[in-house]
């Protein structure tokens, strides 16, 4: 079984990744559903407590605002670990929508990159499953200190030094 | 200087552990070569044509002896006893081995330095006027900005991985641009409104390569307080946007020039409102707590041209040469700013020894408060050296060969390492800026020509600048062969464009002719008062066309 850094915790991926052509009794299942089949019919992610909406690295997090309260789980794909989108749609979901739900990293993601993914709002991360996860779960706490401000503290180093 | 406090240097450290970690889990196999890439990258470490090569971070040029005395060091332990100085105002070593860069990481650290963000899909080193702080007619000192956004952009976790890499240039002289802000990604000029606050004019979207363009202004004033949310908001449209789909037209150039500026601008605009006024604004404390850090040195209260100092001129012709072409006006009195000259024929452009730099430290340790600058054109400024001194540093820098009084002139030729170093170049680049400064080695004619901006890349990736170059040379491939050819025009000052093809390309052995026959046009054509540069503008490609290609009878 694949495993999941969530919250600091390795626990194990139950989720399926859904593409677009699913069929659609996925009630009470763990599920991650594509962005243009939650926008079609929401309710197939908002009825189940169990299920997410998963974004691409191309599409934008603009739909999801008006859904925003009603959601538990939103999972940003990293298609390529260099495809560096997902930051900034992952800040937008944290600092201007104020989501408060579960914020998954998906795809190529890595040791090194987990730092920065939790700086910008993510708190939990689909390691690839080639890798180890246990010894990822350190690339979390790369650096004890930071200049700039984000979503994990968005006081800069300037206004706390 | 900025120096580092508890903060920074636990950053930097964590940064050369991290690395380490990263090399061990490389030579491990834990970490793939694909994905280490990116990674080493980000610290500077490129694996070139014949070894490694590592770039090391200068911000916005500044050098202090201690430091300078540490890169002689390293280049002596690490690799072959010499290094260079690019166009970015950053150092290279071409040859240290791959285990041993955490190593040299650790020694650079112990002198406050780093090769964080020199390459990479990333935020790069920001650079500034070399000037900067100790002329004249600046609004104010740009440096203290410099360090503000070297600080916000050091591992920025949303910017670590744009479509391509991202490069700031801060200019503050009204009349003069020698930081080429505006073929940078963003160009910010500083200025004073009406109401005599500092701010920022700020372009975005210029850059050489193989589409060269000149940024365009999407803000005519950004009050000072607001420079790092803004900054925010131009990287976040540029993340989100920009293409990656095809690496060569992946720069923020062609995503503004796609939408239009105009167009770019509505949406940072747009974007800045949700940024603004929050946390990220500048406070005056930080400010005037970076400015501490740049402020005057204990400069004496002198006079200019004293008399024993006119005595030394009247008596010494190759000095009074050297003060022409070399020093500009401080603005202090009894001081003047100096440029040392790494130019010298049969060196290749921006190389320099172990021995030099340890000589150029000895030179700013005695003349100039222990502090250099390295400048985008691959030279090495002293910003503080009393007048009454320049006769002694003359000397000195002549005997270490960096008095070779061609600033500005056509043999002060700004040149990219080339096929002798890079995997990248098409062309070798060192050999023909060889051949010029041999060809054209009398003074009195390179004075004659006056100030003529040569520049040389090995591949359309431009490092050397040639698009902004009066004659630009570009190395190309012609069915393996290296060919070159030559641009008329380009210029990275105030008064900034793009240099125009002259037409097919030449072989190596025939560039000298070439430039001669350009430079023979100028001469014939110019009025009293022209630089190259205005006669080419006034009389257009064509005649330069015609004598270059002209069949031989």
């Amino acid at each position: 079984m694949p495993k999941l850094i969530k919250q600091s915790v390795v626990i194990e991926n139950i989720w399926k990744k859904l593409d677009t052509d699913f069929d659609e009794n996925i009630s009470n299942q763990a599920v991650l559903v594509p962005l243009d089949r939650f926008i079609e019919n929401p309710d197939l992610v908002i009825g189940n407590a169990q299920a997410g909406v998963w974004l691409d690295s191309d599409q934008g997090p603009g739909a999801l605002e008006p859904f925003i309260e009603k959601l538990a789980l939103i999972a940003i794909n990293f298609p390529k670990f260099v495809d560096g989108r997902g930051y900034s749609y992952a800040r937008i979901l944290r600092d201007r929508f104020n989501y408060q739900g579960e914020l998954r990293a998906i795809g190529d993601v890595l040791h090194d990159q987990l730092f920065y993914l939790k700086r910008c709002g993510f708190d939990s991360f689909a390691i690839r499953e080639d890798k180890d996860v246990d010894s990822a779960k350190s690339g979390l706490s790369a650096f004890t200190e930071t200049y700039q401000g984000a979503t994990d503290q968005p006081q800069p180093l300037f206004r706390r030094r | 200087m900025y120096k580092y406090d508890g903060y920074d240097k636990q950053i930097v450290k964590e940064r050369v552990e991290q690395f380490r970690d990263q090399t061990e889990r490389y030579f491990n196999g834990t970490l793939a070569a694909d994905e280490f890439l990116p990674l080493r990258l980000q610290n500077g470490l490129y694996v070139q044509r014949l070894a490694p090569m590592l770039r090391v971070a200068i911000p916005y040029g500044m050098l202090s002896s201690t430091q300078l005395r540490k890169l002689a060091d390293i280049s002596r332990q690490y690799d072959k006893g010499y290094l260079h100085f690019t166009t970015r105002q950053n150092v290279q070593f071409n040859w240290p081995q791959m285990k041993d860069v955490p190593d040299i990481l650790e020694e650079l650290r112990s002198v406050e330095m780093h090769s964080i963000q020199t390459s990479g899909n990333c935020i790069r080193n920001t650079t500034t006027d070399q000037f900067a702080g100790v002329v004249g007619n600046e609004v104010i000192d740009p440096r203290p900005y410099c360090e503000v956004i070297r600080q916000w952009s050091t591992f920025h976790p949303e910017f670590a991985f744009l479509p391509r890499k991202f490069k700031i240039a801060v200019n503050a002289c009204p009349d003069a641009d020698r930081a080429a802000t505006m073929v940078h990604d963003i160009g910010l000029d500083i200025v004073r409104n009406e109401q005599d606050e500092v701010g920022f004019k700020v372009f975005v979207g210029g850059g050489l390569g193989r589409t060269p363009v000149i940024a365009s202004e999407i803000r005519s004033f950004l009050p000072e307080k607001h420079l790092l949310s803004y900054l925010d908001a131009i990287l976040r449209i540029y993340n989100m946007h920009g293409r990656r789909d095809n690496k060569y037209k992946a720069r923020i150039k062609i995503l503004v020039k796609a939408m239009g500026p105009e167009e770019f601008a509505r949406l940072v605009e747009e974007e800045w409102q949700h940024h603004k006024d929050k946390s990220t604004t500048l406070t005056d404390a930080e400010i005037n707590r970076v400015k501490s850090f740049f402020t005057e040195p204990a400069y004496a209260q002198l006079e200019n041209n004293s008399a024993s100092f006119i005595e030394q001129k009247k008596a010494h012709k190759g000095f009074a040469n050297w003060l022409v072409r070399n020093t500009h006006e401080h603005k202090k009195p009894g001081y003047s700013i100096v440029t040392l000259t790494l130019k010298k024929t049969g060196a290749p452009p921006g190389d320099a020894s172990d021995k030099q730099v340890e000589a150029i430290a000895e030179m700013a340790d005695n003349y100039s408060f222990g502090e250099v600058r390295v400048t985008h054109d691959q030279n090495i400024v002293l910003a503080d050296v009393r007048q009454d001194q320049l006769f002694d540093l003359w000397q000195d820098a002549k005997k270490a060969g960096f008095a070779t009084p061609n600033l500005n002139m056509l043999t002060d030729i700004i040149c990219c390492p080339g096929g002798d170093f890079c995997g990248l170049a098409n062309a070798k680049s060192i050999p023909v800026a060889e051949q010029l400064q041999i060809k054209f080695d009398d003074l009195d004619f390179i004075y004659d020509i006056g100030e003529l901006h040569l520049n040389i890349s090995g591949c359309m990736n431009a490092c050397g600048h040639h698009h902004v170059g009066n004659i630009g040379i570009l190395g190309v491939d012609k069915r393996g062969d290296e060919f070159y050819q030559v641009s008329l025009g380009g210029s990275a000052g105030r008064d900034a464009s793009l240099g125009k093809i002259l037409g097919p390309s030449f072989a190596r052995a025939d560039m000298p002719d070439v430039i001669e026959k350009l430079l023979k046009v100028f001469i014939e054509n110019r009025t009293e008062e022209e630089l190259f540069i205005d006669t080419y503008r006034r009389i257009g490609i064509n005649s330069f066309k015609e004598r270059v290609y002209a069949k031989a009878n």
